[in-house]
Order: C-alpha cells, then structure tokens, then sequence
C-alpha cells in the first residue's frame, strides 16, 4: 500500500500564501485604520434577505437553513418566509431603536417575489449587496463558467433596476464560490466582496479582472451559526457578542480601528423569542464610547483611503 | 489490523508510585497552541477527505488562515501575560509559508513539535516509507528553522498507522539519540504521563494532552458556549490539582488560532489562564520539559509499577 508520488509533494511550500488570490499578512504589523471622529470600532450590521425554494435542487449542498425534509417541506419553506413577512420589520424596529445603520444582502428573486420589501429597504436609503439568485443557486467549483455568469448577471441586474442603487458589495449564498466567482464580480462592478472569514479587517484580494477588496463578514458570530448551527442560547449569543465588543474595542486602543461585523438572518433572530436578545446586544454596543456604526461602502472606502 | 494498538498495559489511577513535579507543584500545565497549515488544494487522499466544498472550500480554509493571520498574535500575547510559553503542535510548513510566526515564537523560547507538514495532508493510505519520509522531514525542518531537537509528535491530522509512534521514536534516535522523539500527544487514556511500549524499546513517553480541554472539539464537536468552554477548563484544572496532592497530575490546553483566539472567545480562555496560573503549587510548562522530567525521574518506576500491578492481577 502507498500513495501516489504527488501526495508526498508540496508545490506550493514557499513564503506566504499556497494561491496567488491575496499577500500573507499579519494583522497586528499593518498599518493601524483610522476611523471618523476618533471611532474605535466600527459596528457593520449585515441582514441577510433569502429566498429558500420549496424544490430545492441542493447543488452541489443543501444550503445551511434550506429544505431538510422530503418535498413539499412546508415547515421550513413558510419558516424562512416569515423572516421576510414578519422578523425582517422586528429587526428594522430593533435598528432604528438604537440608531444603528445596516446593510442588507438581498437575493435577487426577491425583487421579483417580493417587491414591496425590497422598495422598503430602499427607501430607508441603506446599502444593498448582491447575494446570488436565491439560497438554492449556489456558486461552486466545477459549476458551469456561462451559467455563473448569468447568475451573477441576472442577480445584480434585478436588484440595480429595483433599487436605483449601483450595488457594490456581494455576499454568495452559504459564502461559497467557484474557481471565477471573483473574476466575475470584478467583472460586473462589484468592488468588495465578504466571502472570504479570514481577517477582522479588509483587505486587497487579485482577481483576473481587477482587484477586489475583501471585506470579511463574520461566520463566527452571525445568529445562524451560534443558534442553529451551534445550538447556543439566545442569551449566549448575546453575551458573545458583547464580549467580541469588548476584546475589539480592547485591541483598537493599541493597533488602531476593528470592525464587529455582525450578521443577521430575519427568519431566525426575527422570532419573538430571539429579538429581545439582538435588541439587548445593540444596546450593550451602542452604549459604548468610540463605536461607529456604518454601512459596507463607508468602512471600505474609509480603510481604502488609507491605504496608499 | 489489531484489536488494542498494544502500547500499554492496564494500570489502575490509585496506588502508583507518587510524582512531584520539581519545587513540589502538584500540577504540571502545559498550553499546547496548534499553529497549523492546512492547504485550499490539497492533492486527494482515498481514505479521508480535506474539505466538505468543491475546491475552492473557502469557508474552512478561510477561518484556519484567519487563525495565523488574526489570531496569532492575539493568544501569543495572552500567554505571555500569564508567563506560559506555549509547545507549539506544528505543521512544518508553515516554516517556509510564515516565518514571522516562527521567529517570534523561537524569540519566547517556546517549543516547537511535529504535527505534520500540512494538516491537509494524511498517513492514510501512505507506505511505511511515505510515513517516515513525512515524520523525518517534519523533524528535521523544526530543527532546521528554530535549532531544536524534536521531541514530541501529533501526527498530521491525527490520521496514524500501526508505525507512527514506531517511526517517530526511531527517526528521533537517529537524529539526536535520546533528545529527540521521546514523547507522544496521540493517546488519551491518563491524567498522567505513562510509559509506552514501542518497537526497540526506546524511553518514550504518552503525554496527556486531553481530547475534551481541546477548544476545537469543545467548540466545533461538542459546540460548548464560550463561557462554558472556561468553566470547563476550571473545573478540570480543580479536579486535578486537588488530585496532584496525591500524586502529581498534568493538565494541557490543545488550542488552535482560529478557535480560542476569536474576539468572542478570548475572554473566557483568559479568565482560566489567570484563574489556573494564580495558584501556588503549579508547575506552567512545555511537554518537553515534563515528558523529560518524567522520563528522568518516573518512568522506571512506573515500568516496574505496571509489571507487578499486572503481574499480580494474572497470579
């Protein structure tokens, strides 16, 4: 027994990254990030507007919160629905409460299925992300190059003529990619992306067609993750979220300005059980000095000023 | 294929020979910081697969790279501050990929011991040749990069063979006799250090380096809240500390970058830092430092101790 040749090779084992996509860079040597008005920390907000399909195809995954049942699903076609019926107008109260900005990643059926929701968050004057065509139109590796095309196509395009808004940012379904994923984007004007957990702040990533910047949104504390996935408290949510606060605005007193970014899923942080504990976490950060709270375009521009 | 691996005998946690650690601690703590490299394109292995995604799997890769990148440094420096230098599980490779993290890390005196070149990468499938050739080069590029003599091994990935420990113990004796490949991290059957029975019957030590204190299988198997993460790792530390009156104990964190280090999770590792290191009679650590002390001091008896408790159990 004994494994092909190439499996005692390492190719790739040389300074820095084993991919050419972004430079090997530690966080604490890089130039400390000033934010406005002496800020510390910025509180990115993300809510995520999902379209789950009752025939989910799956491909090449089931989406995390998709169908898990034998078709016709019901219980979790309508239960992620009531996120953009019900939990999203929770979470729009929660925000205007404490007075703090969010952007929201919208899959493009929804400019079609539902366009009063999509006008709502439009008329709020809050940024818009491209987030695929819905959470059963992944982007994979091995996916066809022309239909991805058309998907990234076809999913800013619904929601540029819904919206007026030139749609920057891009968030993928499940944040998952192909091998051109970026090459796309770069391709169809979006100039940051959140795919890629890697860093608390932004950074250059190569594409073929220019140069994105990354822009990490957190897995580690979004509410899917630590309730559902992890099967955590509410209020441990809240309390991670509170400590994740602390620890940042902690570390930006010596290395200069962090970023919470934190993101949220109507369906599941909108029930009434749950969005006491996002209100109570909103409250916790925002009673803090030096938080700025802003939109994706305004931390990205601000760092990118910065950067030369 | 066996029915037990055969690298120990029975022996009962009461009536062993009593261990002090040296200026009488009871407890010998030791933090075991994985600092790993796991590759976005690894080439396949047919018994084990590296990423659930098709390639590119950036939700995985993403969050290991957040951890050298971020993460690092964050528990770099929270273990200075409670005076704990860290025995680093290693994938060599990151000698070459972040020379950075070795170089400050060296600077600490910390120990560096092999977890492989990639944990990317598994002994699955690999001939006893391929598995020396990785457990060699891993060795001698710790040695290469920081001048120390491996003494310890995780084997990449936890993926192992009937020879690892074998291989490992003997490749160690060539490369500098007794001073390297003395001890394993691989086993989980004690609070204490045991001897254990290998091809050649090299000196060799398990070390404990406990499965269930190990921020990645608390927080991605088990999926414990972070506050429950440090309760637990007060309670152990309670327990055996009481129990190292008796005879003295050992207790490791395993930790990884992009685990313990997230801003979410930080605090409550600190507080059981600060809690565990507060107390007077432990003994803070490398595994290098005990598995040598054990060996030096411990480990005949132990051998001798093991024989009679088995010896009497079959009379």
């Amino acid at each position: 027994m004994s494994l092909p040749d190439e499996y005692m090779q390492y190719p790739h084992r040389s300074y820095g990254m084993d991919h050419d996509r972004y430079d090997w860079s530690l966080l604490g040597d890089r130039k400390p990030v000033s934010w406005p008005g002496g800020a510390k920390l910025a509180l990115w907000v993300n809510v995520s507007l999902q379209f789950f399909p009752l025939n989910q195809q799956g491909k090449p995954f089931p989406p995390p919160g998709g169908m898990t049942m034998p078709y016709p699903d019901l219980r979790h076609f309508t239960l992620r629905d009531y996120g953009n019926r019900v939990g999203i107008y929770r979470i729009l109260n929660a925000l205007d409460r404490y007075n703090v900005k969010a952007t929201f990643a919208i899959n493009g059926q929804l400019a079609e299925r539902t366009p009063t929701l999509v006008q709502r968050i439009a008329e709020r004057g809050d940024e818009i992300l491209g987030h695929g065509w819905n959470m059963d139109s992944l982007h994979y590796g091995g996916m066809d190059p022309d239909e991805e095309q058309k998907l990234v196509q076809r999913s800013l395009n619904a929601l540029r003529d819904a919206t007026g808004q030139p749609v920057r940012g891009w968030l993928s379904p499940a944040r998952n990619e192909s091998e051109q994923t970026p090459e796309l984007l770069a391709q169809d004007g979006i100039d940051y992306f959140c795919d890629w957990v890697n860093d608390d702040m932004p950074y250059p990533f190569r594409t073929a067609n220019g140069e994105l910047t990354s822009l990490p949104l957190s897995t580690e504390l979004e509410d899917r993750f630590v309730v559902l996935n992890n099967q955590h408290s509410e209020q441990s949510w809240c309390e991670q979220l509170c400590d994740a606060c602390d620890m940042l605005l902690d570390e930006a007193e010596s290395q200069g300005g962090r970023i919470l970014a934190l993101s949220l899923h109507p369906w599941l942080i909108g029930q009434p059980h749950r969005i006491g504990k996002l209100e109570a976490a909103l409250e916790y950060i925002t009673s803090k000095a030096g938080i700025w709270s802003a939109g994706a375009s305004e931390i990205v521009d601000t760092w990118r000023e910065q950067q030369t | 294929m066996k029915e037990d691996p055969g690298y120990y005998d029975y022996w009962p946690y009461e009536n062993r020979p009593k261990i002090e650690w040296p200026n009488g601690a009871r407890l010998a703590f030791w933090v075991a910081p994985n600092i790993e490299f796991y590759e976005l394109d690894p080439p396949a292995n047919p018994f084990r697969k590296a990423w659930p995604q098709p390639y590119p799997a950036i939700p995985g890769y993403g969050i290991r790279d957040y951890g050298n990148r971020v993460g690092h440094r964050r528990q770099m420096h929270t273990l200075e501050r409670y005076g704990i230098r860290g025995s680093i599980s290693l994938s060599t490779a990151l000698c070459d990929h972040h020379p950075e993290i070795i170089a400050e890390c060296a600077e600490r005196n910390w120990e560096f011991f092999s977890h492989g070149i990639y944990n990317t990468r598994y002994a699955y499938g690999m001939s006893v040749e391929q598995e020396a050739e990785y457990i060699r080069d891993s060795m001698e590029t710790i040695k290469k990069h920081t001048g120390q003599n491996c003494a310890g091994l995780l084997a990449t990935a936890l993926s192992h063979s009937d020879y690892t420990l074998d291989l490992f113990a003997e490749i160690g004796t060539e490369l500098a006799g007794d001073d390297a490949g003395f001890y394993t991290c691989d086993l989980f059957h004690d609070d204490q250090p045991t001897p254990l029975k290998l091809r050649g019957g090299k000196r060799f030590v398990s070390m404990p380096y406990s499965l269930e204190m190990n921020d990645t299988i608390a927080y991605v198997v088990n999926k414990i809240e972070p506050r429950r993460y440090g309760e637990n790792l007060k309670a152990c530390f309670d327990r055996l500390y009481a129990e190292g009156e008796q005879s003295g104990t050992v207790m490791c964190i395993p930790t990884h970058n992009y685990q313990v280090s997230c801003p979410h999770r930080l605090k409550a590792f600190e507080e059981a830092l600060e809690y565990i290191t507060g107390h007077s009679d432990v003994w803070v650590t490398t595994a290098r430092e005990v598995a040598a002390y054990y060996r030096d001091n411990y480990y005949d008896a132990a051998v001798s101790a093991i024989a009679q408790s088995n010896g009497e159990a079959a009379a």
